[in-house]
């Protein structure tokens, strides 16, 4: 097990109380693994990396039964421990919106070079060649690292910013939003190139956006987020052909598919619930055409339903009758 | 490396000023002061206390220009270009030193209290309030009344109150560059706040920074001034405004026109100079004043 994260909670202080950001996740990403997390804005996908990485505010109390990368602990870890193990040489980041990560008044390869020479005591020929073997890695000429940030096009950028992330040959990469803001044909280019990476390299690689179809096709595993917690989590044939959320049955429908093309898109009526409202129960649950009453008293548990299926859902049992009536416009309109 | 990088810095400063009209003459002004500053005692034809007598033997009082007195002297036959050329000196060390100075502490207090916000910038914030509300010369006198008069007192107290604008500039601009997306990245790699703070956001406010160097040290060539026409400057070390001091003990105001008007166009052409120089930078700082 690479990383294995257990009832996760970061909670925001704000002037009139708490914002449940992550509320209890638990995930496992395996060694040499694309674990893909999916989920509308503000479901706590940033506040969740932003948890391993050690980025969030004062404000924020983080809290956890288990939070280990290769079997160490790291909440008990001080931050000058973190970053000089753990940051970037185990784990390192592609932040969202790469197209603005670059300081704009250094040269690209200066960058690259700080985020080696801050973990590592290169002499200067080691780290050029390092940034230059980098900037190969991923398809730009070494010659590139000598410009300045805004003589790059977005998708180069995004890839300075994926070579940066591969400097110190970490184990785990995570990614947030990789493809966010950039036109098809270079997302597609992206995908390509996190597929080459992947062969080259023995990194994982946990991705994050809330575009489904780019979570389809790259993850082996994948977890459904939601409101602070995780909805379902299964290898990715599982949780497409054998969905058990009723979140995930909605999000199916809202997404096109390249099999039924004539299919009509349904959107999941309402918006995701306040995060500093207390919920005894399903956080899904108000817009849930499913739900019963029984759904609002308590929180619901994550249910094993197959071996690494997990499902944060009291109605299992009636997942068949689900899957039947998700399909149909009218069961999501006559939510409320 | 680092020499090459400096040099690459100093042309596109010298870009910046001289692609500028106003730039060039304040440059070229502010250059001709800084010279002439410099080379006081050696172009100086005598010394600034003595008192001169004239080719017949006359004691030189209150002579307007003439061939032999180029300024003409003062009440006490003292010629008044030599005294402009050491005055020049002290204004110019005064102004540039204190300008500096203050420089860097409002940048240090304006960065630490953007980038760390909470009870820092509330402390530091609060402390520069309290200077805000403090005025110039009655600090000066309470200064010089402790310690006496000397050059580096006027120094300190200009320091001591010049930093406060710069500070509270380079605190909100801190703020604005801080939330930007390239800071959480530098962070996420691993970067110290130290170099986060003078590695990343410093550079990227450095026009700025630079226009209030220009401004720090025009308020203190008029803060110098203003306070040595007040008679507490260093007597030892005449500067514009201790010319200006002279003439107003002398009570000769009214009639001695070549003692009244160098040092006094003199500061308006240095402090102007700044302004220009300021400017030019503000053009970089604020793309929007070019198309004008």
């Amino acid at each position: 097990m690479l990383m294995k994260i257990e009832n996760l909670k970061t909670h925001y202080r704000i002037t009139d109380g708490i914002v449940k950001a992550v509320d209890g996740v638990s995930i496992s990403i395996k060694e040499d693994e694309v674990f893909g997390l999916a989920g509308e804005s503000g479901c706590g996908k940033s506040t969740l990396i932003r948890t391993i990485m050690r980025l969030v505010p004062d404000t924020a109390k983080v809290n956890a039964d288990q939070l280990q990368y290769r079997g160490e602990d790291l909440l008990p870890l001080s931050d000058k421990e973190y970053r000089d193990r753990i940051l970037w040489k185990e784990i390192s980041l592609v932040p969202q919106s790469a197209m603005n990560s670059l300081n704009p008044v250094y040269r690209v390869g200066n960058q690259l070079a700080e985020a080696i020479q801050t973990h590592e005591p290169l002499n200067k020929a080691e780290t050029r060649e390092r940034t230059h073997q980098l900037f190969k890695g991923v398809g730009l000429q070494p010659e590139l690292t000598r410009n300045y940030p805004h003589e790059f096009s977005g998708g180069m950028r995004q890839r300075a910013m994926i070579a940066m992330s591969l400097a110190l040959d970490p184990g785990l990469i995570i990614m947030d939003e990789p493809t966010t803001g950039l036109d098809v044909l270079v997302q597609e280019r992206i995908l390509r190139e996190l597929r080459a990476i992947r062969e080259k390299s023995k990194a994982s690689i946990f991705l994050i956006t809330h575009d489904i179809s780019v979570i389809a096709e790259m993850s082996d595993r994948i977890g459904i987020m939601y409101a602070g917690r995780i909805m379902e989590q299964a290898d990715s044939m599982e949780l497409f052909n054998d969905t058990y959320h009723p979140y995930t049955l909605g999000l199916k429908n809202a997404f096109p598919s390249i099999q039924a093309l004539d299919r009509e898109l349904i959107s999941i009526p309402g918006s995701p619930p306040n995060l500093s409202k207390d919920i005894p129960g399903c956080v899904f649950a108000f817009r849930c055409p499913f739900a019963i009453r029984e759904c609002s008293y308590e929180r619901p548990p994550d249910l094993e339903i197959k071996p690494n299926h997990f499902v944060h859902c009291i109605r299992t049992d009636k997942v068949d009758e689900f899957r039947e009536r998700a399909g149909e416009k009218k069961t999501w309109q006559s939510s409320k | 490396m680092k020499l090459r990088r400096a040099k690459e810095f100093l042309i596109t400063q010298f870009k910046i000023i001289m692609g500028n009209r106003f730039g060039f003459v304040g440059a070229s002004i502010i250059v001709f002061f800084c010279v002439v500053g410099l080379l006081a005692p050696i172009i100086a034809p005598h010394q600034p206390w003595d008192t001169l007598r004239d080719s017949n033997g006359k004691l030189a009082i209150m002579r307007p220009p003439s061939m032999e007195f180029l300024l003409g002297t003062t009440a006490l036959g003292r010629d008044l270009l030599t005294q402009m050329l050491y005055a020049t000196r002290t204004t110019v060390l005064i102004g540039l030193v204190s300008g500096l100075i203050s420089m860097v502490i409002g940048a240090n207090i304006g960065l630490l209290s953007g980038y760390y916000g909470g009870k820092m910038d509330e402390i530091l914030m609060r402390f520069t309030d309290i200077i805000y509300g403090m005025p110039f010369l009655p600090f000066l006198i309470v200064l010089i009344a402790l310690f006496g008069r000397s050059l580096w007192f006027v120094i300190i107290a200009i320091c001591c109150i010049v930093w406060r604008t710069s500070a509270r500039v380079i605190r909100a601009q801190t703020l604005a560059i801080k939330q930007r997306q390239f800071i959480m990245a530098a962070k996420a790699r691993g970067c110290t706040n130290f170099r986060i703070i003078y590695g990343h956001i410093m550079p990227n406010i450095l026009p700025l920074l630079l226009l209030y160097t220009a401004f720090n040290i025009a308020w203190s060539v008029l803060a110098e001034a203003g306070a040595s026409f007040l008679g507490f400057g260093d007597p030892d070390n005449l500067s514009w405004g201790g010319m200006l001091y002279n003439l107003w003990i002398s009570g000769k105001i009214r009639t001695a026109w070549w003692w009244f008007a160098p040092p006094a166009i003199c500061i308006v052409l240095l402090v102007s100079a700044l302004v220009f120089v300021s400017r030019a930078y503000e053009e970089v700082a604020n793309p929007r004043l070019k198309q004008r």
